[in-house]
């Protein structure tokens, strides 16, 4: 990341404040869709330096307030403060060089090869007659060995499969080399090896660099394990918001996602792992199991 | 950002191809596969041997065009003598003909194209839809009503009365094609403008204009509707230095514009969420470019007539041929030039007989063309 794009008038805030410096936050945030509101008057957080993944049962408004801190839905009320600025009132460009967004279903010349793809992401550090400078090129280069796809650089998106399409994608959000990132379910398309990569991927790039970054997870074993907080979302609001041992809770997963699960701890990190209950099994698993619970019961048999 | 740890781990997962093997291939280009810097002090662009090349030798095919199409006529010239003229000299006898009487109609022709050709890879771009062109959505149409309503309302028998015929029809074109632009903006501007809902609107605007045009010319009597008809087909019989100014002079400037804005353009090709991340200025960038667009088609159709196929088919035909991911802007004007000279020099070599419209022709011979690479190229891309 180069420094530049560092926020000037922070530079003065002493260390300590910086630490739990707030990069994005929804005042009162209300978002709406012709009128029909989807987010309800929320506010919310993001601090410098965070993994945040929102979760949430689908239409709960987790996409729509995604698109709202990066600029691309104007709010109904509220407002999004990206530094303490108002982001509807800054610049497309200036907000593009700082906050980078992979949205949920991203659409693209199918020609297009992942080279060009990924260096588009290079836009906003582009004017039009300086269209591929050596920096476009060293982060367009860094972009696409940090996701494996330098080797498919010079294949066409339509030859790529659904997981490499995505990680192009990724790479392509990642050339930006903005000090935030928003992904609207990166892991969309991908087996679970290849999700478990995009998401340390993402933990690198917050490691190393201190970056930001927001996503939406639908995954929450996952969200569990790589965010540092979790928010959960119902009906547009804020159904709970903390460390995802604090909000990846039985009773919690019953009211937001009407599902039964049990939640266990992942025995060396602590992280909660969520294991969902069929409808055909008991509420709880019997510790020690006996045949008549461990046969499944026969398909289509009517519980 | 991280070149380390997961990074490696990431690649050994890709199932590598032979574009593993290319990418290693010698010095010099770079380090992103397909991405040769071509740079000179603040100026910086990737250097792509097909978008030096396939315009060449568009380029060459056009001059080729002209010149064959030059030597065309009631006393065939050699191309030798032709292009010498061409080139500055030749006879005084060959120069008056070739200068005065022939070269304007080939001009006509390849400004027309290059604009049509122009006006498509733009609107095919933002649109994302390879359909989406003037012709499709009614700005051509919209022209026509304009150019039909002078010749069917404005002159007695035959002929449109006085100056009005060589202003009359021109700048009701335009206004037609404008007029008709803003209302399809009207229409589908909603939270900016959606690709596909320009392209629905431009359709039912398209439809609508068509009847109107079907009315003008039931309504018309027999020669004004004979004179209309020629018009419609995309002709450049006559056209002179007075038709070659007001074209030239729009190229001039419309061609510069697109050209500039080709860098929002780049960044439009994709869908709005991900344009706007990009820092583009989606409904001004938009706007922009689609009114050049208008004007380019306005202007075109003004001096020929609304020349079928170019603005459809010759992006698409550049996009194959400089393999790009969406429409070339200069590749498609170039295309588009060609296509038209060599529609009108195959429309005079095969009917010598009859003065038949190229607008005919460029369907033709470029409808065939556009098969061909589709099918060679094993799957049809949708854009």
């Amino acid at each position: 990341m180069s420094p530049r794009k560092r926020q000037d008038p922070m530079d003065a805030v002493p260390d300590a404040a910086r630490a739990a410096r707030v990069r994005l936050r929804a005042e009162g945030l209300t978002l709406a869709y012709d009128g029909t509101p989807v987010v309800h008057a929320l506010d919310l957080d993001i601090e410098d330096g965070t993994v945040t993944a929102i979760i949430g049962p689908n239409g709960c408004g987790k996409s729509t307030l995604l698109r709202a801190f990066g600029r691309l839905l104007k709010p109904a009320g509220g407002q999004v403060l990206l530094d303490g600025r108002p982001v509807h009132r800054l610049p497309t460009r200036e907000v593009a060089g700082l906050v980078g967004m992979l949205p949920q279903s991203p659409v693209a010349p199918e020609g297009l090869c992942v080279a060009d793809l990924v260096a588009r992401g290079r836009h906003p550090h582009q004017t039009w007659y300086r269209r591929w400078s050596r920096e476009d090129e060293a982060a367009v280069e860094r972009a696409l060995r940090a996701t494996g796809t330098l080797d498919l650089a010079e294949r066409t998106l339509d030859e790529l499969s659904g997981g490499q399409r995505q990680r192009a994608w990724i790479a392509m959000a990642l050339a930006q080399e903005t000090e935030l990132l928003l992904l609207d379910e990166p892991t969309n398309h991908l087996d679970l090896a290849h999700q478990m990569e995009v998401l340390d991927l993402v933990l690198d790039l917050h490691r190393d660099t201190g970056r930001t970054v927001v996503l939406v997870l639908h995954d929450l074993s996952l969200a569990a394990r790589y965010a540092d907080r979790l928010v959960a979302m119902k009906d547009g609001r804020i159904a709970a918001c903390g460390t995802p041992a604090e909000v990846l809770t039985e009773k919690l997963l019953r009211e937001v996602f009407g599902l039964r699960a049990v939640v266990r701890h992942e025995e060396r990190t602590g992280a909660p792992l969520v294991i969902p209950l069929s409808r055909h099994e008991a509420p709880r698993p019997a510790p020690a199991r006996d045949a008549a619970t461990d046969a499944a019961p026969p398909l289509g048999d009517p519980v | 950002m991280g070149e380390s740890g997961t990074g490696a781990g990431m690649s050994a997962a890709v199932e590598t191809g032979t574009a593993g093997r290319r990418a290693e291939r010698g010095p010099g280009r770079g380090p992103v596969p397909g991405r040769t810097p071509l740079r000179a002090g603040p100026v910086s662009a990737v250097w792509r041997p097909r978008a030096v090349l396939v315009p060449l030798v568009l380029a060459l095919l056009l001059a080729a065009a002209i010149v064959v199409n030059t030597a065309r006529g009631t006393s065939a010239l050699p191309l030798g003598e032709v292009a010498e003229v061409l080139l500055g000299g030749g006879e005084d006898r060959s120069r008056i003909v070739v200068m005065r009487l022939r070269l304007p109609r080939s001009l006509v022709g390849a400004l027309v194209g290059a604009a049509l050709g122009l006006a498509g890879a733009v609107i095919q771009g933002i649109a994302r839809n390879p359909l989406a062109s003037p012709d499709i959505l009614g700005v051509t149409t919209g022209a026509g009503v304009g150019a039909v309503t002078v010749i069917v309302m404005g002159g007695a028998y035959g002929s449109v009365s006085g100056p009005l015929a060589d202003v009359g029809i021109p700048a009701a074109a335009v206004a037609g094609a404008l007029l008709t632009a803003v209302v399809i903006y009207l229409l589908a501007v909603r939270r900016g403008l959606n690709g596909y809902r320009v392209l629905l609107v431009g359709v039912g605007v398209n439809a609508v204009l068509a009847s109107v045009l079907s009315w003008l010319l039931i309504k018309a009597d027999i020669v004004d509707a004979g004179r209309a008809l020629i018009w419609l087909n995309g002709s450049l019989n006559g056209a002179g230095w007075d038709t070659v100014r007001p074209v030239g002079w729009a190229l001039a400037v419309l061609l510069p514009v697109a050209l500039v804005l080709s860098f929002p353009f780049g960044a439009l090709v994709f869908d709005e969420d991900t344009a706007r991340g990009l820092g583009v200025r989606m409904t001004g960038a938009r706007a922009a470019l689609l009114l050049t667009a208008v004007l380019l088609t306005a202007t075109a159709t003004a001096a020929a007539g609304p020349i079928a196929f170019v603005a459809l088919a010759c992006p698409q035909i550049a996009l194959r041929l400089a393999r790009t991911g969406h429409p070339p802007l200069l590749a498609s004007a170039l295309t588009g030039a060609a296509v038209t000279v060599w529609a009108d020099v195959l429309a005079r070599t095969a009917f010598p007989d009859i003065q038949l419209p190229v607008g005919i022709l460029t369907a033709a011979l470029g409808a065939p063309y556009l098969l061909f690479l589709i099918v060679r190229s094993g799957k049809a891309r949708t854009s």
